[in-house]
């Protein structure tokens, strides 16, 4: 292939890039460092995202963003948190009885405590935000086309899944307003479910038909040639992996199992998983149309992403306090330099990947 | 080697016989061409062809099919991927992925095609087509002809032997059908496919194909297109024409009529189309001025259009596939969203009244009427409208009779035949007794005398007193039904004024007939002119 068509990073290295960077943020309470997260994933989505629809993913998840943080706040003036001195307004206040765990309605809402739920609050909302990062930068779609083959129809399912929605937001506003034709307003149950809910369904399952339809007569469900035996053997070896590492992990959180052993554990069982996913993947028929590659660039950019995790850390072993600043009393938090230096490192995809909406194809 | 074979196929639902003893025999590399009314069975023929029916569709089936050689009876659709390849009506709900290039690869995926012979395989195929400019887009992002045209060419990666397409132009407008079929016919050249292909609107495929089969109550009729459609109860109007002039053959395109047409020009030279005028009585009954309706993302899709239309106007409103025609039905009828201007029907905004007293100005029957449906029987379908309009019980059931007869009433509305279906949306939408009546897109899945049907019922509306207005992209109903022709392009009205001066004057939506006489718009027109000797062709 001469001209290199429109070659943003891997998938992979997108979401791991902003699954690290969320780490980060979730190493932190610091709100400058979850600014400056806010603001490296904003600049890096502007810069690298293409012009496929997904790409305004970014804006929807910052507006989620703030409204988990408004969520935040309402929850404590409503239901109090942390307290402080600096008392802004009181509220009547209602001690909940004990068998409802005591919990106490309205009250004073003081400064401090109000600071540390908007912390709180901006924590949650950079996480989202750097998922929709995610989102903007690699649609799920193409994630999965990353998977292992042996997953392919797994992930045939979760493609096929992610365009009904769109379908049925359409199908959704076309039925309503063929009831409005009618002169049908009427809200009762009853009425919606045969006027909204039936013909939605029906059309759904129209659409289904159609499409498992299309897709059979493209050779999809083809007789394989797989042996039966080698079949089974993957599915039980997929499945007993996926039991193991759930126990694993299991083992590892509780405190009756030794360290060790739920690490064999975890271990053992994740080795089992890889090697049916490893052992179905080479005896599956279908071949990848221009699989996308992981290369030194997608390294890089996975490794900035890790950078900012390695900056947190750093800040946690040499100025632990600025990472989870105190709001009692209050005081204007410091910016913990190893934590700000990593994120600023995460900026680095902007200048490796080149701008896909600036050069034509 | 042959293309596609039906050896004594015969098929049939419980009880129900669709194909009956079926035998017919294509060579390879032909474009051949599937006539029928509708509900004669052409798609259950289609689907057999590649094991959809009976697999997915249940049935009993005998006889003997093949393609290139091969039988094709007791293997899966999927097994047949890599001998035929099947394209639908609607594009999109056949689409697996959301880019061009990964559709396209979609069946060499499965086929388990190695790579480079994949991309080798693709890029001929995004050539063949004229789809280089997009084949890196999203699928959602082509216009309706583009969609059409990746789904023939996802069909025809795996390299199939055979292909088939039921009715894949019936959604579009003459210039996207024309770039599909022009692209078909290239590909049958270069890649030595047999295709097999059912559709409607005849005047636009015709002049490609090289035979026709008619199927017609379950029997074959095969031979080539101008003798196939001589006998065929549906059949364009040049060759209606043909019929009625008496023609050799009879012609299947406007080159072969016009040469033969001298004759028939000098009898009708003197004529004039019997036409019936109507002036539109009272004020006008339509009044919008600069309705502009947008979407968001900046989309633009009605743009400052002005209406005005009186009681009795039969109004078609034509372009292409994407501009605005629906928009502005729905604007006008006050449901749709209006971004900006003025609407009045007999005085009133639509938009600002309640669903219930809106739908007394203006009825609105929606591209796709079953939407308007809810009930499990006719009878009750009636009943309920009945009720939503507060009228007299009874009223529904007696417009839709009225409108059309042999409705059963104990039918499910999803049974009926694609025209009965139309029928009953139109007799709700009457029932509230809209003086302004909007149509969109009405003639998809209609065949010729339904078209006909169609335009008969909505000028006896017209002659009651209704103002009809129709969007709609096929030209020979446009002719058939419109005293009136407002032709939109971009959101904006380019061209308005009656429809024999409109139609004749546009390259694009002149109907054949005109093409070949000069002045004349339909068949039936130029019969009634005709002094004798018309009678016969019943």
């Amino acid at each position: 292939m001469t001209a290199s068509v429109r070659r943003t990073a891997h998938p992979v290295a997108w979401w791991g890039w902003a699954l690290l960077l969320a780490t980060a943020a979730g190493r932190t309470g610091n709100p400058w460092l979850l600014l400056l997260i806010i603001a490296v994933a904003g600049l890096v989505v502007t810069w690298c995202r293409g012009s496929e629809p997904w790409s305004g993913a970014y804006r929807v998840f910052l507006f989620i963003g703030l409204s988990a943080i408004a969520v935040r706040m309402a929850f404590y003036v409503v239901f109090g948190g942390s307290d402080g001195p600096t008392v802004l307004f009181s509220l009547p206040s209602a001690t909940l009885p004990a068998w409802a765990a005591g919990f106490r309605l309205g009250g004073d809402v003081t400064a401090e405590g109000a600071l540390a739920a908007a912390y709180d609050g901006l924590r949650l909302a950079t996480l989202l935000i750097c998922v929709g990062a995610a989102n903007a930068l690699a649609s799920p779609r193409r994630l999965l086309r990353s998977v292992p083959a042996a997953l392919y129809e797994v992930s045939v399912a979760v493609v096929v899944a992610l365009s009904v929605a769109p379908q049925l937001v359409e199908s959704v506003g076309r039925v309503r307003r063929a009831r409005a034709l009618r002169g049908n307003t009427s809200r009762s149950p009853a009425n919606l479910m045969r006027t909204v809910v039936s013909p939605i369904l029906h059309d759904a399952l129209d659409r289904s038909l159609a499409l498992a339809a299309a897709m059979a007569s493209r050779g999809y469900g083809r007789a394989t040639g797989i042996p039966a035996p080698a079949r089974r053997a993957t599915e039980a070896s997929l499945l007993i992996g996926l039991i193991g590492l759930c126990a694993g992990a299991y083992a590892l959180l509780g405190a009756a199992t030794p360290a060790p052993l739920a690490w064999a554990t975890v271990a053992v069982s994740a080795g089992i998983a890889v090697f049916g996913i490893a052992f179905a993947s080479k005896r599956v028929p279908h071949t990848r149309y221009r699989p996308d590659r992981f290369g030194a660039r997608d390294w890089a950019v996975v490794a900035s992403g890790a950078a900012a995790v390695v900056g947190t850390v750093l800040s946690g072993i040499y100025e632990a306090a600025a990472l989870w600043p105190a709001t009692n009393p209050l005081t204007v938090p410091d910016l913990p330099l190893w934590a700000a230096g990593g994120i600023l490192l995460a900026t680095a995809p902007a200048l490796l990947v080149p701008s896909s909406r600036g050069g034509t194809p | 080697m042959n293309g596609i074979a039906f050896d004594h196929v015969s098929f049939a639902y419980t009880g129900r016989p669709v194909l009956d003893d079926v035998s017919f025999d294509l060579p390879e590399g032909e474009f051949c061409l599937l006539v029928g009314p509708t509900g004669a069975g052409k798609s259950t023929l289609l689907k057999a062809v590649n094991g959809l029916v009976p697999h997915f569709t249940g049935g009993t089936i005998s006889g003997r099919i093949t393609v290139a050689g091969r039988e094709v009876r007791g293997s899966t659709p999927a097994d047949l991927a890599d001998l035929v390849g099947y394209v639908g009506q609607d594009p999109l709900a056949g689409f697996v992925t959301d880019e061009v290039e990964r559709e396209l690869a979609y069946t060499a995926e499965q086929l388990g095609v190695a790579p480079a012979a994949m991309r080798k395989r693709v890029t001929e195929i995004v050539d063949l087509l004229g789809l280089a400019d997009v084949r890196d887009r999203d699928l959602a992002a082509l216009s309706s002809g583009q969609r059409q045209r990746v789904a023939i060419g996802a069909a025809l990666v795996a390299g199939p032997a055979a292909l088939v397409l039921d009715e894949p132009t019936s959604a579009l407008d003459p210039t996207a059908a024309d770039e599909v079929l022009s692209a078909l016919h290239r590909l049958v050249h270069d890649l030595g496919v047999t295709v097999l292909l059912a559709e409607h609107r005849l005047e636009r495929v015709a002049q490609y194909a090289d035979s026709a089969l008619l199927l017609n109550g379950g029997k074959v009729t095969a031979g080539p297109v101008g003798k196939v459609l001589a006998v065929s109860p549906v059949a364009p109007p040049v060759v209606d024409l043909g019929r009625l002039a008496g023609w050799p053959g009879p012609p299947v395109t406007i080159r072969e009529a016009r040469r033969h047409a001298a004759g028939l020009r000098e009898t009708l030279a003197g004529l004039v189309p019997a036409s019936v005028v109507e002036t539109p009585t009272g004020p006008p009954l339509l009044e919008a001025r600069g309705v502009t309706v947008d979407y968001p993302g900046g989309v633009r899709a009605v743009n400052g259009t002005d209406l005005v239309a009186g009681r009795c106007e039969r109004i078609a409103l034509m372009g292409r596939n994407g501009s605005g025609k629906s928009s502005l039905l729905w604007a006008l009828q006050g449901t749709g969203k209006r971004s900006g201007g003025t609407v009045a029907i007999a005085g009133a905004d639509p938009a600002t009244r309640k669903p219930a007293e809106r739908r007394t100005l203006a009825g609105l029957v929606p591209a796709e009427p079953a939407d308007l449906l809810y009930a499990e029987t006719v009878a009750a379908e009636c009943e309920g409208a009945d009720r939503d309009g507060r009228v007299p019980n009874g009223t529904c059931a007696k417009i839709l009779v009225d409108l059309v007869e042999g409705v059963d009433p104990q039918a499910h509305p999803r049974d009926l035949s694609e025209g009965q279906r139309l029928a009953l949306a139109l007799a709700v939408t009457l029932t509230a007794a809209p003086p302004l009546l909007l149509l969109d897109e009405p003639t998809r899945g209609l065949d010729y005398p339904g078209k006909a049907a169609l335009a008969n019922r909505l000028s006896r509306l017209a002659e009651a007193g209704h103002c009809v207005v129709v969007s709609t992209h096929d030209v020979e109903f446009g002719a058939e039904f419109a005293s009136r022709v407002v032709i939109l392009s971009d959101g904006e009205v380019v061209a308005d004024g009656p429809a024999r001066q409109i139609l004749s004057a546009s390259p694009m939506f002149s109907p054949q007939v005109e093409k070949v006489l000069p002045g004349w718009l339909t068949v039936a027109e130029v019969a009634a002119a005709l002094p004798n000797g018309t009678s016969d062709d019943d």
